[in-house]
């Protein structure tokens, strides 16, 4: 099969985000010998990324308007109608970030398109789509089939979930400059960007860290993994909830709307491994799951695990380091 | 400001042993215990505070079965005005686009400023009926709210964009905002708030209230399998009593540069 594909690429500030490259794998692979595979790029200034972008995609359609300065879901989805309206692609891509949360639903409603979100495979089946996704919590996955409606079909991916593809060495797609369409911007202005609050300690930087989550059920109990930490000579991190419910600052979060964390050692507390907190932790570390449901999806990606009662385990662990550092 | 808040009835599976039906299209819920999705708790107090300071009505709405009732009774304990249950045995088979196109007939049908939605739902959602709701109104959105002010007939949503930064944009109204985690405190209701509540009579609407013809739902994306996820290598999970388990991981952390 030979189809036409179209991803709408993101950027990472004046960057290419990673998963511009991602859904350019996804996208040649169902694409298909014979078939073209188109990205979209929107934003201010954004000549150099085009011819990036050309250097592994057939075609780039280029939004480039100080309006699309900043991603805006709604700005984008309006700009990107139209150009599905004409080229016509059998199956539109773009990434299940933050950002196209923002922005994906509302194109496939607007283009009159079926949408399978936050795919961790995708393959062509029985003249549509059939998509792996993790749901309760990835706990479970599950295939969903989609039929595409005369218009296609759209398919987010989830970041890293797909294999990049390698840009080649020359810029050889073609590079289509396009006009904004009349109501991209209405009902929506930019204001400001918010940077996160730098917090008293940078955990960014600590190469053993103690991550707490929901598990620790209170705010007085957060004593346990503090103590544990100042017994390894550890920085405490922790998940969204503990932020949350104000226990925490969100300076010591990890996650994809948190930080991103690089320590040699990573041990989670009461933390089930959702893959919101798991993106947020890189390089590797030598990781250690400490939970009492044996079922956690932690457990898949742990180097170690401890299937058990935290307040149980974490302070005979603190014990036990205490009297190896003697 | 008149706000309509979405809010659905999911199974909590965070410290559950989740078991798959011989169908292999339902997990085994029986056992589990249910309540108003994590963030749409979030959505339900920020159309309360809205609507505390600036006047105006909270409607909630859940497209579901009989017992999904239970959340808007929740809803209204917590303090929304009115509660309106989507319920027609037509949307059993509905998919999120179709759930959406019926949350869209019922709000398209009244006045409403502000339409709220919790990010994503815990069960099988996937954050993506907000945006697709605001598109079937065609008003404006935002996705994944941490802030809201109302000001001059207009909505600064603060959300979540890429990396821990956040931005700041301003809405016209009639718009969808679609709400984070975090972004309040909710309140707490107390078993004599729910109980206060309990003879309050809910509406029913099915699809011949909301003039929802039969194929209009027919759903694209449909369920074929659910299966238990590979466990790839997985963790070397330490056995033995906690003393033991302990003094195995102490050598581990040691091996691995962690002591
Ligand atoms: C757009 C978006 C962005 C997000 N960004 C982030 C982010 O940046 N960072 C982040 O962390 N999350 C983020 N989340 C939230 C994420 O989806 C999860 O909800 C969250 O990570 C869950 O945190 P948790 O593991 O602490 O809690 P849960 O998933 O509730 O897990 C708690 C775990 O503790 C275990 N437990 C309970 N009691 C005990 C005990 N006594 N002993 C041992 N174990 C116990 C349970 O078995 C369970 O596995 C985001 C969500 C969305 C939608
Ligand atoms: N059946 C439903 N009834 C009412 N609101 C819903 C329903 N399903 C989803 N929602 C709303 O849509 C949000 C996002 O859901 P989802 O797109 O399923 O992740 C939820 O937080 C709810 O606010």
């Amino acid at each position: 099969m030979a189809i036409k594909v179209l991803c709408i690429v993101e950027r990472a500030g004046s960057a290419l985000d990673d998963t511009a490259w991602e859904l350019l794998g996804a996208a040649r692979a169902l694409a298909g010998d014979g078939g073209s595979v188109g990205a979209a790029l929107l934003g201010d200034g954004v000549g150099d990324l085009a011819a990036d972008l050309a250097r592994g995609y057939d075609d780039v359609w280029v939004f480039d308007d100080a309006r699309l300065a900043a991603w805006d879901g709604e700005a984008n989805a309006r700009a990107v109608a139209p150009l599905v309206a004409r080229e016509k692609p059998a199956l539109i891509l773009s990434a299940h970030t933050n950002l196209g949360i923002d922005f994906a639903p509302g194109l496939s409603v607007r283009v009159g398109v079926p949408l399978l979100p936050d795919c961790l495979a995708l393959e062509h089946a029985d003249g549509g789509y059939v998509a792996v996704r993790a749901i309760y919590g990835g706990k479970v996955h599950a295939r969903f089939a989609c039929a595409p409606s005369e218009h296609g079909a759209m398919a987010t991916l989830r970041a890293g979930a797909f294999a990049a593809a390698e840009p080649g060495a020359d810029a050889s797609g073609e590079i289509h400059a396009e006009t904004l369409a009349a109501d991209v911007g209405q009902g929506r202005r930019p204001v400001r960007t918010v940077e996160p609050d730098a917090g008293e300690v940078d955990i960014t930087q600590a190469s053993i860290l103690v991550g707490v989550g929901r598990g620790i059920e209170d705010e007085e109990n957060l004593e346990v993994v503090q103590s544990l930490a100042e017994a390894l000579g550890a920085e405490v991190a922790c998940s969204r909830p503990v932020v949350d419910k104000g226990w925490l600052p969100k300076s010591r979060q990890v996650g994809t709307s948190g930080l991103t964390v690089k320590p040699k050692v990573y041990i989670a507390v009461g933390i089930s491994g959702s893959f919101q907190h798991m993106g947020g932790i890189k390089g590797s570390p030598f990781l250690v799951a400490i939970n009492k449901d044996a079922r956690a999806p932690i457990f898949g990606v742990a180097d170690v695990g401890v299937v058990d009662d935290l307040f149980d385990v974490v302070p005979a662990l603190e014990e036990k380091i205490r009297e190896a550092k003697g | 400001m008149d706000i309509v808040v979405c809010i659905k009835r999911v199974p909590d599976v965070a410290e559950a042993d989740v078991e798959i039906e011989s169908s292999g299209l339902r997990i085994d819920d029986s056992d589990l215990s249910w309540g108003m999705n994590e963030w749409d708790t979030f959505a339900v107090e920020e159309a309360l505070r809205l609507k505390e300071a600036h006047g105006g009505s909270v409607t909630a709405l859940t497209v579901g079965g009989e017992d999904d009732e239970e959340v808007l009774r929740r809803a209204l304990a917590m303090g929304a005005d009115q509660a309106l249950h989507l319920q027609d045995d037509a949307f059993a088979g509905a998919d999120p686009l179709g759930v959406a196109k019926i949350l869209a007939a019922a709000i398209g049908k009244r006045p409403y400023d502000l339409v709220l939605t919790g990010a994503v739902s815990g069960d099988t959602g996937s954050a993506q009926l907000g945006g697709m709701l605001a598109a079937l109104l065609d008003v404006p959105q935002v996705a994944l709210a941490t802030r809201t002010a109302f000001a001059d007939g207009k909505l600064e949503v603060q959300h979540e964009v890429e990396g821990g930064l956040e931005r700041v944009v301003e809405l016209d109204l009639p718009a969808v905002v679609t709400v984070q985690t975090g972004i309040n405190q909710p309140r707490y209701v107390s078993i004599r708030g729910i109980r206060k509540v309990a003879s309050v009579e809910i509406p029913v609407e099915g699809a011949a209230e909301l003039g929802l013809a039969a194929g209009a739902l027919a759903a694209q994306v449909t369920l074929k399998e659910l299966f238990l996820p590979p466990t790839g290598d997985g963790a070397e999970i330490l056995e033995g009593n906690t003393d033991e388990v302990v003094e195995k991981l102490v050598e581990r952390l040691r091996e691995r540069g962690g002591i």
